[in-house]
């Protein structure tokens, strides 16, 4: 096991990139306004090689975030113990500042379907859930954050507002929370309600991560606005509203820019992590 | 409803939108659903792909989204690392019909398959380039050589280090020739594929199963000469230990 690096225990209330292989040489030669870094736990599960080289060189300089998209914490089944040995594995290494994941489930009957898919906020789900992390929370021995979806529909047995459901989620198993400020702004679209009113009624007391993200448009059926999660361009212009609609209440925070798909140069994300810095800097001013 | 009945629809676009799926207004979900099949069908496409870079070109681009939704319908990820999914896709590929024209492929996947398990292998320092010449005859002939955990071998009756390198435009040189035994090393962190001198194979196979280099040697037959392979390992980092039998 290569040793850990260990330097950074927590995230800056400062911009962080989702981290890409092509930026590696010029992450480290010209951050910019970038101070933490995030990677997906799932591509640092190799035994070695580059990834895992970049990535011990990567946490001497920065606080990383580990982000799973694999636990299924939401689903039916109980948690795939081989997988959670994996993220224990890399956490004990790396020893990141935070690790989080997302309030959706991923496989079913041994199926892993690279997708985060949605839920149904009930109380059997709501009891699943806290089961599910607190077993996590458990194994890795720290707290984890978890996130709000993006949603493309609804399910007709839900009794539970989103926002009320994560607090009751973070009430009961003591994780904290991951606000994607995008997602709210997909979901509020996608199923018609007011973002602003999301954030007002969001415990951002228990925020430890703001994310924002660009997205793409399409339609639904009826010729509604459908908005889809991409992280495949800049992040749109009411999404950076909304972020200064969220840090104007919840003061400075982590906030971490996600572009996936269709990656640009690096001068171009560095750009955006300016811009969030900009935002950081406003609430202060106004405080 | 259960993740049961969401699941099944999404990988079977001929089922029905699961019910008591809503838009916001309460309407059936419709289309919002095919986001999510979208987004299943789509990923794990592009994972094979750039997986498997070299079938992608051979096949074309909607050929290869046929080949991989077939097959990922068969064959979901086993587990959340989609950096080792496809591991079935070569034997996938061999039961495939219609793939006449392109016999060579599941060999080719099996290439690009060792290349990405040597990519992904742990990390192991190699000896001296001129470690082996310091031996003695006798401590050389019994000397047992550790392989690095990267190096993978691909026997092939078709020249299929030729083949993926046309098919990524490394080359203009059309593929030639008939089987080949390749293997893969990787020095450093990338990892390139090598043709054998003829019967390497058994002799590379024969020091990962931990042979003495003399009786290794002998399993390449009569007038084996193990020199030329040697080298190759030597000149690239796979040989990790040499371990002689006697106190170090």
């Amino acid at each position: 096991m290569p040793p850990s690096p260990a330097r950074h225990t927590a995230l800056p209330a400062a911009p962080g990139v989702g981290y890409k292989p092509q930026h590696y040489a010029q992450i480290l030669d010209t951050p910019g306004p970038v101070r933490w870094l995030e990677i997906h736990a799932e591509n640092y599960m190799g035994d070695g090689g580059r990834p895992l080289a970049q990535l011990r060189a990567l946490a001497e300089r920065f606080p990383i975030s580990v982000h799973g998209v694999g636990l299924s914490i939401g689903g039916e089944a109980p948690l795939d113990a081989a997988h959670l040995a994996r993220l224990e594995h890399l956490l004990g290494w790396l020893a990141p500042a935070r690790f989080s994941e997302h309030l959706a489930w991923s496989t079913h009957d041994g199926a892993f379907l690279n997708d985060l898919l949605p839920l149904p906020y009930t109380d059997a789900t709501l009891t699943r859930v806290v089961d599910h992390i607190d077993r996590v929370q458990e194994v890795l021995g720290r707290q984890m954050l978890l996130e709000n979806p993006s949603s493309y529909l609804a399910f007709a047995e839900s009794t539970w507002d989103e926002p009320a459901f994560l607090q009751e989620i973070a009430r009961r198993s003591g994780c904290g929370l991951l606000l994607d400020v995008n997602n709210v702004f997909v979901s509020a679209v996608n199923l018609g309600f007011t973002p602003q009113s999301y954030i007002d009624a969001f415990p951002l007391d228990l925020v430890e991560e703001l994310h924002i993200g660009g997205h793409d448009t399409d339609e639904d059926d009826h010729g509604a606005p459908l908005l889809i999660d991409s992280h495949g361009r800049a992040v749109a212009d009411p999404v950076w509203a909304l972020l200064d609609h969220t840090l104007a209440r919840s003061g400075p925070k982590p906030v971490l820019i996600e572009w996936d798909t269709d990656v640009p140069d690096w001068p171009v994300l560095a750009e955006e992590a300016r811009r969030a810095e900009e935002a950081l800097a406003r609430p202060r001013l106004a405080a | 409803m259960t993740q049961r009945a969401f699941h099944q629809a999404l990988l079977d676009a001929r089922r029905p939108v699961p019910p008591a799926l809503t838009d916001g207004a309460g309407r059936p979900a419709g289309r919002r659903y095919a986001v999510y099949r979208n987004n299943v069908a789509v990923s794990l496409t592009e994972a094979l792909a750039s997986g498997f870079p070299a079938c992608a070109a051979l096949l074309g681009e909607a050929n290869f989204a046929r080949v991989a939704g077939r097959f990922l319908r068969q064959h979901p990820p086993a587990t959340p690392v989609i950096l080792h999914y496809g591991a079935q896709f070569p034997a996938f590929l061999d039961g495939l019909d219609g793939l006449a024209r392109l016999p060579f492929l599941a060999d080719v996947a099996r290439l690009e398959l060792a290349l990405r398990r040597a990519y992904h292998a742990a990390d192991a320092p190699p000896v001296a380039p001129e470690a082996l010449a310091a031996l003695s005859a006798p401590a050389l002939s019994a000397a047992r050589l550790r392989l690095a955990p990267a190096v993978q071998l691909v026997r092939a009756p078709w020249p299929i280090a030729e083949i993926r390198a046309y098919a990524l435009g490394q080359t203009a040189r059309k593929p030639q020739g008939g089987a080949q035994e390749v293997i893969v090393l990787r020095p450093g962190y990338d990892p390139a594929a090598h043709v054998l001198p003829a019967r390497g194979h058994v002799f590379v196979s024969a020091l990962q199963a931990g042979m003495a280099l003399a009786s290794a040697s002998l399993q390449g037959g009569p007038g084996f000469d193990p020199t030329d392979t040697l080298a190759l390992l030597l000149a690239h980092g796979a040989i990790t230990r040499i371990d002689t039998g006697e106190p170090a």
